[in-house]
């Protein structure tokens, strides 16, 4: 293992100062960076550990939301009365992912800026444009049953691995960052990017920047929402296919509804599509399966994630039937 | 002596060393210390075959820490330990990736670690073949398979008996690479003490190191002392010396100084042995009443150009029923890969979930209950040798398990059952065991004041050999467990086999058995023990060879509960049961977690278990447990073991069977057939994950 330096920051402008050097990063719940740092796929000259920093906690906002603290860790987060109550789908998105343990130590930047699991990329004697940009992509001929459909690239069909994300992206969470130069936020679907031809950047994150919080928007009807997590064992894996999803129906028909898919792209995808052609449309099986076959008429599979599409398909217009009060 | 203590033989006792090991006390190989140690990192190739042509040692050389790099330019020589896995750092040839290719020794762990990482290595790159397939043209018949079966047998007319059949299947059944990894790597320190040779290895069996090590390094087999006190797990991947072990030697050698390895968990995909991925080709003829009147069973599997290793896929086949006509055949490809060895029941793993499976489709075609199915072909004697079982109640476990169960009220239409968004369905599956037995050596001391030193080169794995042997030792001498004091895992005591097999408790037990009750004839009861103690040691090759000939199995049969999700195709059992004859069970509580353990790997072999073959880099590209599943708790909810009494006189002198790997045979069959049943689908390609069902799966709305 390479050798490198820590600190414990004691402000946000401390860390974002050492953050100013190239070489270095922030420790969060370490859950993912450390394994990265034993793989030698990150080797950081510098760790700024931020454990100590005051992001705040879950805070209800005017509208409805909630502003949520880089600090909170998964668990708490995952156990709040208010995230419980308004936002179902981010309480059950958290507590499908990773085991109690991770969840105690995993925050919610942290969780955010997690990344990829392809294991070509988590493998340091192999290719990997996202670690060794132009080195080549192994994982489109090779083993790719669990990398991207949408939104890939020829150079990286990785996914973002996280649920968290997914139940965000659905809600349309706003990451607020701080850096050098000033606070900044993002809307969650322009954080998150898409692999194109430089696959080795996952966000759009300024570098040596902060996520400092997380701000959830009022939805109204977001506690109609849950999450679903195909995996292949029932506990402490990755999603195959997950789907964040909340729903507002009156009289029989789509008023409003909200969906991502994860386990499917670069990013946590908003299923716009699916979106734009359920709303307005009548709560049947067929409007959802129109909507589903909408959104993954797009879709560009290799031959071992051919399922995927069939797999998203069903986990989608089963979610929605769910949420439209059909039988579970 | 002492007066006769209640027998201890059956009692759930825990574990002797149970407390050390929960407490962190119990020290494992690599948690020795060593003054002056070096620490070993291996380099591996990356190319698939080839050959090395420069290693950049100089660059490495010169990081401070690192005290030597040794590659095939200057490693010492090795003897041939008849394993070619074993025989690293002697060439420029390049077999497999992955392959150890250089050995670096630094003063601490984490710059072996970084300098392994920073070793340049030109290669010439030759190429690869690593994808097995029933039609690879480098298949060809060994001479024989493991542990020593016929690589053919053929009995009667098998294609004539299809034409007459009233039913038949034909089938193919896969399973694909499987990875054993306990929860310990495997892991060494070696030291040299002049000529003498001090091992902690993370082994199954310390007198095979022992031998292994003296053949390989030209050393005098009296100066060389391999212990594996506490060992975390093994599952049959440290039943023979790995690389490591001859790693560490030969860097103590060359350095003079102590040395330590592990493996990191990444290393377990190359370095330690896996099963092969099998094709089994099934094909089964029945009369109208489900009596089989033909069995063939063809399996294809794979090994390495460097070693052969070929599992015995279709042996199980030839003793689980009977026909007239039967064919079992195995065919091997010699390809770039790591060397498949030795996973819980090579053989009957994936041999009997080939079998079962047809069994379950012969049920389908015929709509005979697969319960009565196999009830009917129960055969009198072993199909194979013509000799009667020793015991065989693989009946009364098919009975019992289905009352338990309550199979009666199953219904037998498949698809059919939805509760929700779930599909639901039953199956069952039977399972086979070998229960073998070889000679081992014991010796036992009687001390003063009633204790007893008992030394058996027996192997506590974590299935409670230590435990076992005291209370067996307990029995035979009269006394209770607590005056036993055991010695294992040490060449040094007298020889005795690897725990493999399921044979291990049999063969150490019996030799225990014998010591103690030679002490017990030789010092009359009252008389004094001498105050530097009394000793007596024994070995069986007599009595083990004076065995009859008889067929000896342990028998199980499985029942489990699928729940099959619709939306998602995933599957999870809410009841899995096990009901097993093995003998006389001789601790309930180790058996116990023998059983479930067993039954718990046969569920993951079902359900998760796949090495994800990279066909183009030509290794398995999930090399960890985040990517390599096993299951979870979740997967499974009410998970029974039951077992029945059985006698069996024409055993070991203990009565039991060997339980280590029963627990694993027909698991996976049982799921299979109970994930059919919930969804009129039948995979054959293990494992059963969402993506061989969401194609197939009836729609979700009717
Ligand atoms: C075996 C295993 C299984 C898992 N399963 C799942 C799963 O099923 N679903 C799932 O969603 N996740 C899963 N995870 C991932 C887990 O959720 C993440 O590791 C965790 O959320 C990361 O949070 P952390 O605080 O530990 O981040 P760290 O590891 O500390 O940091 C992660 C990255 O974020 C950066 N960082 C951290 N905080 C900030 C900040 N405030 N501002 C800027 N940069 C920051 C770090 O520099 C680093 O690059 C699993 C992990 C493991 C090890």
């Amino acid at each position: 293992m390479k050798t490198f330096e820590y600190e414990r920051a004691t402000s946000v402008r401390s860390a974002l100062t050492s953050l100013g050097t190239p070489g270095t990063k922030p420790l969060a719940g370490g859950t993912n960076l450390v394994d990265l740092l034993k793989l030698g796929v990150e080797r950081p000259d510098l760790l700024v550990d931020i454990n100590r920093l005051d992001f705040g906690g879950i805070e209800p906002t005017d509208d409805g939301g909630l502003l949520i603290g880089a600090g909170v860790r998964n668990s708490d987060l995952a156990a709040d009365l208010l995230v419980r109550t308004r936002f179902p789908l981010l309480a059950k998105a958290l507590l499908s992912a990773a085991s109690g343990q991770l969840r105690n130590m995993a925050s919610t930047g942290g969780n955010l800026l997690q990344r990829t699991r392809c294991t070509y990329f988590m493998d340091t004697t192999k290719p990997c444009n996202k670690r060794d940009p132009g080195s080549g992509c192994p994982a489109i001929p090779g083993a790719s049953r669990e990398l991207g459909i949408l939104g890939v690239s020829n150079d990286c069909i990785a996914t973002h691995p996280g649920d968290m994300a997914v139940a965000l992206t659905a809600l349309g969470a706003i990451i607020h960052v701080d850096t050098l130069d000033g606070p900044t936020s993002f809307e969650i679907g322009e954080f998150y990017r898409l692999p194109g031809a430089d696959p080795t950047r996952d966000t759009n994150l300024p570098a040596g920047a902060l996520i400092t919080a997380v701000e959830i928007p009022g939805l109204p009807f977001g506690a109609v929402s849950t999450y679903r997590k195909a995996r292949d064992r029932a506990s402490y894996a990755f999603g195959l296919v997950t789907v964040a999803a909340a729903l507002d129906v009156e009289d029989g028909i789509v008023r409003d509804v909200r969906i991502a898919l994860g386990g499917v792209s670069h990013k946590p995808w908003r299923a716009s599509i699916a979106e734009e052609s359920l709303r307005g449309k009548l709560v049947t099986a067929r409007s959802f399966e129109a909507a589903a076959d909408a959104e993954l008429a797009a879709a560009t599979p290799t031959e071992q994630n051919a399922f995927k599409v069939a797999l998203a398909k069903r986990m989608l217009v089963g979610t929605l039937h769910e949420l439209a009060g059909g039988h579970e | 002596m002492s007066i006769d203590a209640p027998a201890v033989l059956g009692e759930p006792i825990p574990r002797l060393e149970g407390r050390q090991k929960v407490t962190g006390e119990a020290l494992y190989a690599y948690e020795y210390r060593a003054d002056e140690v070096l620490y070993a990192w291996p380099v591996q190739s990356t190319i698939v075959t080839g050959r090395i042509l420069r290693l950049h040692t100089d660059v490495v050389l010169a990081m401070t820490g690192v005290v030597e790099v040794l590659t095939h330019l200057n490693a010492p020589k090795l003897a041939d330990g008849d394993d070619g896995e074993l025989l690293v750092l002697q060439s420029d040839r390049v077999a497999y990736r992955g392959q150890v290719v250089a050995l670096v020794l630094a003063t601490s762990i984490d710059t072996a670690r970084e300098a392994a990482a920073a070793l340049d290595v030109d290669y010439q790159n030759d190429g690869l073949d690593v994808e097995l397939s029933a039609e690879h043209p480098k298949l060809y018949a060994p001479e024989e398979v493991n542990a020593g079966f016929a690589t053919d047998s053929e009995q009667g007319y098998v294609d004539a008996a299809f034409a007459t059949a009233a039913f038949t299947t034909d089938e193919v059944y896969t399973t694909p690479a499987l990875f054993n990894n306990p929860m310990e790597p495997h892991a060494t320190l070696a030291a040299f003490d002049g000529e003498r040779l001090d091992v902690r290895d993370s082994s199954q069996g310390t007198s095979s190191v022992q031998q292994t090590l003296s053949t390989m390094f030209g050393l005098d087999p009296a100066n060389v002392r391999v212990r594996s006190e506490h060992v975390g797990g093994g599952f049959g991947s440290k039943g023979s010396p790995r690389p490591n072990v001859i790693l560490a030697v030969m860097a103590a050698r060359v350095t003079g100084r102590p040395v330590k390895i592990a493996y990191t968990r990444q290393m377990m995909f190359a370095l330690a042995g896996y099963r092969t991925p099998t094709i089994s080709h099934v094909r089964l003829a029945a009369n109208a009443d489900g009596r089989l009147t033909a069995i063939s069973h063809q399996s294809y599997t794979q090994t390495s150009t460097i070693q052969e290793f070929a599992e015995q896929v279709a042996e199980p086949s030839r003793h689980l029923y009977a026909a007239p006509n039967r064919l079992m055949t195995h065919r091997l490809a010699a390809l770039d890969v790591p060397t498949p060895r030795w996973m819980r029941a090579p053989g009957e793993a994936p041999g009997v979930y080939a079998l079962e499976s047809a069994m379950d489709d012969l049920a389908t075609v015929s709509g005979i209950d697969p319960v009565e199915l196999r009830i009917a072909n129960e055969p009198d004697v072993d199909p194979e040798s013509g000799t009667a079982f020793s015991s065989r109640n693989l009946v009364g476990c098919l009975r019992r398990g289905a009352e338990l169960f309550g199979w009666a009220e199953r219904d037998p239409r498949l698809g059919i059952r939805r509760d929700g968004r779930f599909l639901v369905g039953t199956g069952v599956a039977a399972g086979m065991y070998p229960a073998m037995t070889s000679a081992s050596g014991a010796r036992v001391r009687a001390l003063p004041g009633g204790r007893y030193e008992l030394g058996v080169n027996a192997t506590d794995i974590g299935q409670g050999a230590r435990t076992v042997m005291a209370q067996i030792a307990a029995d035979a001498l009269g006394v209770p467990v607590s005056a036993i004091s055991v010695d294992l895992a040490d060449s040094t005591l007298p020889k005795g086999p690897v725990a493999g097999g399921s044979s291990g408790t049999a063969s150490w037990g019996w030799a225990v058995t014998k010591a103690c009750e030679r002490l017990r004839s030789e010092l009359a009861a009252g008389a004094p023990v001498p105050p530097e103690g009394y000793e007596v040691e024994v070995e069986t090759s007599v009595d083990v060879d004076a065995m009859a000939p008889l067929a000896r199995f342990a028998f199980g049969a499985h029942f489990v509960e699928a729940r099959v999700d619709l939306d998602s195709g995933e599957v999870t059992m809410p009841r899995m049961l096990g009901v097993f004859a093995a003998g006389r069970i001789l601790n309930a509580r180790t058996a116990r977690s023998q059983f479930l353990g067993g039954m718990t790997m046969g569920l993951s072999m079902a359900l998760h278990e796949r090495g994800e073959l990279d066909a183009v880099l030509g290794d398995y590209a999930n090399h960890d447990l985040a990517t390599y599943h096993v299951a979870a708790n979740a997967d499974v909810r009410d998970l029974r073991v039951e077992w029945l009494e059985e006698e069996d006189r024409q055993l070991a002198p203990m009565g039991g069977k060997g339980i280590g790997e029963i627990g694993i045979v027909g698991t996976a069959a049982a799921v299979a057939s109970a994930v059919r049943h919930a969804t009129g689908v039948k995979v054959r390609d293990l494992p059963i994950q969402p993506d061989r069902l969401i194609g197939q799966l009836p729609p979700r709305f009717l």
